[in-house]
């Protein structure tokens, strides 16, 4: 008997597991109901002192409290929670023994400053330099710190917590990584490595410094008050993107397998693509070719036409060059057919949730094949004349949607999209 | 299993080879330090705490423009001098065709912080400075715009796409030790399968860093006072930072015949896993059970990255007195611990050593590594990290 096949001959991937944790909450049903209702995540930090900030909101989790608090705590934690509720729609495996291997887009991980103020006040001095404060690093005082903030900390916790198998690949292709992710999954059951795979990304580094940093490459909206309308995807007055935290977990497995245990489809991961921009560290190439081709190479992967794409989901980050790259490029691809493209931003609700961005948007991808409804884009209220993109503006659209684009753009030239069918293609 | 596709597994080679570390740069270079059991340890510079510092270079001759080198930090810098000597070895160099649809996996950490910032901002809060905003207010004023990119762990693989025009694909794996082997396993599948022709695989480490001596030193793992080869550490466990950048470039038999190109060796293997370190011997444990899926005999030549540091490398000698057979050599006596670039270095070593017909000396007065004359036909490389992740790897001449 012949397994299932995608035109190309390969391994079906469908999907068998969701979870999802943002700003505007945990899961999937909350989430969907306030993003389809258009609310914004979007708030004034409360975590650390905003003073001499130029941006002060941020898409933080603040319901997911964590003591001691770190960052790289925080991922983790987004991460398992995501995880275990994609577990438990997908039902497979025993309890902690998930029969496949784990992929975890995940931010680099540094100490961070709380600690660094810890280990500068064991010094015990008023003036001192680091080879000082490595002096006072050993002996057992600070032992939790190097499993802490060791790269590949969130990925071990998580292979031990859920029983993945195998090494569990810590991944960054910066603001694409949740795209990878899936990506990798995708192609390890098309290898027929693994009948099933979780795929995951995960950010909780809303802290100063990585906002600082953010802020000091001109990338973040100024537009604190109100926060809830700082982003503003597509709009001629937008100004950035809006930090944010949240992760997204993805149970991937081969069609046939599913289909062997009786588990529900709730979508197929038809194509992956992605090609790398050399042309800067943080700009893309004015002549967009790496973004297109990206895109052709994930419609020629899932065998799919331009005119067979019925919604983008969008990077739309709302910084000034991303979205009107976005527009430029995707109208080469799509030719014609882009007027008929209903295109929306979550990152206008939730903020740009960086290294788990890709995929808490597949996930928001698949939940508007589910429900024929696609969220808005919200502070839409000032078109650019420049994007003419059928942008889905603050009030949620029904409409039919058989095959989604989402389409992830990072630093370091990293361009990663994915198309998500309710049913094979 | 779902059946993959019938085509069978695709041979993989290892084309280029690049290497720049404290012995020096390039094949020949190594090559040689190698048979003269060359070290280069700096003690006195973080004293008491022992590094292998990278030795001297010239990045201008891979790196051309200082305006890249200037966006740069040394790992990114080593890591993308590496590759550019990967490149030039694989005869890819500047070759847009194939650079332009080259698949790139990269094995990172993270960049170097400004430690005169930390510390400005460290000894004001020592003294009492800090109002709540004091942390924002320094960082605001006081951070290079530009430093976040020399930070971020996917800019290593982001400036070897600038320098050297390698965008195909670009994935940055993170994990430590891990990280690399697993980049090496992900792009040996990719291409055994179909799904790449040629990639460009490695990492980087700059060694000489205090911000990672402190995080090391976190958890004890840091060689202090007096070096020693990494078998004889016995009574002093630990491992010496070390600098270094190391890329394959692995591409398909069929690939490389087309274009003519000449392999070191062929990759035929790397599997992994990641033991939970929690009973002791269970490295010894993950170990033994990888050892079977290499399908090698009783006898052979083995290449490891053991660190130094304890309990691992007591459990990876526990494992290695299972397979007496077998000619040993550690990378980290000669090297030092270069983290997600150890591995990479040993598959480096293995095609190396098969190339030129022969395996480098032992470098170890406690007679764990023995001399073996003849030529190696089949080296296996083995990665155990140092707090977790085991893998190996299996190179063989090409027949």
């Amino acid at each position: 008997m012949s397994a299932p096949r995608d035109k190309l001959g390969r391994p079906i991937v469908v999907v068998t597991g969701m979870g999802v944790v943002t700003s505007l909450g945990a899961g999937k049903t909350d989430n969907w109901t306030r993003l389809t209702a258009g609310e914004s995540g979007i708030r004034t930090v409360t975590r650390f002192p905003i003073d001499s900030l130029k941006t002060t909101m941020a898409g933080t989790v603040d319901f997911v409290t964590l003591e001691p608090f770190s960052s790289t705590g925080l991922t983790e934690r987004l991460a398992e929670m995501a995880t275990a509720e994609a577990l438990e729609q997908a039902d497979i495996g025993g309890k902690a023994d998930f029969p496949g291997p784990l992929f975890l887009a995940v931010a680099p991980v540094e100490v961070e400053w709380p600690q660094r103020l810890e280990l500068g006040r064991a010094v015990g001095k008023t003036e001192f330099d680091y080879v000082d404060m490595l002096h006072v690093s050993g002996g057992g005082r600070f032992t939790a710190y190097h499993r802490r903030f060791m790269f590949g900390s969130v990925a071990s916790y998580l292979a031990e917590k859920f029983g993945t198998k195998g090494s569990p690949i810590s991944l960054s292709t910066a603001c694409a990584s949740g795209a990878t992710a899936i990506q990798l999954g995708v192609e390890a059951i098309r290898r027929g490595e693994a009948d099933a795979a979780l795929c995951v990304g995960a950010d909780g580094s809303v802290n100063p410094e990585a906002m600082v940093r953010f802020s000091l490459l001109s990338a973040l909206s100024t537009q604190n008050d109100p926060p809830q309308a700082a982003s503003k995807p597509f709009s001629k007055n937008r100004d950035g993107f809006v930090m944010a935290e949240g992760a997204g977990a993805m149970v991937l497995e081969s069609y046939e397998s599913a289909m062997a245990r009786g588990a529900k489809i709730l979508g197929v991961v038809a194509g992956c693509g992605e090609l790398t921009d050399s042309f800067h560290r943080t700009r893309s190439s004015p002549d967009g070719k790496p973004i297109i081709g990206c895109m052709r190479k994930t419609l020629a992967d899932a065998g799919l036409e331009p005119e067979q794409i019925d919604h983008i989901n969008a990077h739309g980050t709302a910084t000034p060059e991303n979205d009107k790259m976005e527009y430029n490029t995707t109208a080469v691809v799509f030719g014609e057919h882009l007027p008929k493209i209903p295109v929306s931003s979550n990152k206008s609700m939730v903020g740009h949730t960086i290294s788990a961005a890709g995929a808490v948007e597949a996930v928001f991808s698949l939940l508007t094949l589910e429900h024929q409804r696609i969220p808005p884009t919200i502070n839409y209220e000032i078109p650019d004349p420049s994007i003419l993109f059928d942008v889905v503006g603050n009030k949620a659209r029904d409409a039919r949607v058989t095959a989604v684009m989402s389409n992830s753009f990072g630093f370091g030239g990293q361009n990663a999209s994915l198309i998500l069918t309710r049913e094979p293609v | 299993m779902t059946e993959s596709n019938s085509a069978p597994a695709k041979e993989v080679w290892i084309t280029g080879i690049g290497i720049v570390s404290s012995l020096g740069e390039g094949l020949d270079a190594h090559w040689d330090a190698l048979n003269e059991k060359k070290i280069n340890v700096d003690d006195k510079r973080f004293a008491p705490h022992i590094v292998h510092p990278l030795a001297p270079i010239s990045f201008d001759a891979q790196i051309p423009k200082k305006g890249d080198q200037r966006q740069m930090e040394a790992w990114q810098r080593i890591g993308t001098y590496a590759a550019g000597l990967a490149l030039d070895s694989a005869g890819v160099k500047g070759n847009k065709e194939i650079l332009g649809r080259m698949d790139m996996i990269v094995a990172a950490g993270g960049g170097e912080r400004d430690i005169a910032v930390d510390a400005a901002i460290l000894n004001a809060d020592a003294r009492g400075n800090s109002s709540p905003g004091f942390l924002n207010e320094r960082l605001m004023n006081d951070l290079r715009p530009t430093l976040f990119l020399a930070q971020l762990s996917n800019l290593l693989a982001g400036n070897i796409a600038i320098v050297h025009g390698v965008c195909g694909t670009s994935r940055t794996f993170m994990g430590e030790e891990a990280a690399s082997i697993d980049a090496a396993r992900i792009a040996l599948a990719r291409i055994e399968s179909g799904q790449s022709d040629i990639a460009l695989v490695g990492a980087a480490h700059n060694g000489e860093r205090l911000d990672l001596l402190i995080l090391y030193e976190f958890g004890d793992f840091n060689l202090t006072d007096k070096f020693a080869p990494v078998w004889q550490r016995e009574d002093k466990s630990g491992f010496a930072l070390g600098s270094a950048g190391c890329f394959l470039v692995l591409e398909s038999r069929e690939h490389a015949e087309a274009r003519g190109a000449k392999p070191y060796a062929r990759l035929t293997r790397v599997v992994a896993d990641l033991a939970q370190r929690k009973q002791p011997g269970a490295v010894t444990k993950s170990l033994e059970a990888l050892w079977p899926k290499l399908g090698v005999g009783d006898s052979g030549t083995l290449i490891t990255g053991a660190t130094g540091a304890e309990p691992a490398t007591s459990d990876e000698k526990a494992f290695l007195r299972q397979h007496p057979g077998f000619a040993v050599r550690a990378t980290g006596t000669m090297f030092g611990h270069t983290l997600e670039t150890q591995f990479p270095l040993g598959l480096a070593l293995a095609a190396l050593s098969i190339s030129r017909g022969s395996l480098f000396p032992p470098n170890d007065p406690t007679g764990l590594e023995v001399e073996k004359a003849g030529s190696p036909d089949q080296i296996v490389v083995v990665g155990a990290g140092h707090w977790q992740g085991e893998g190996m790897a299996l190179v063989e001449a090409i027949k």
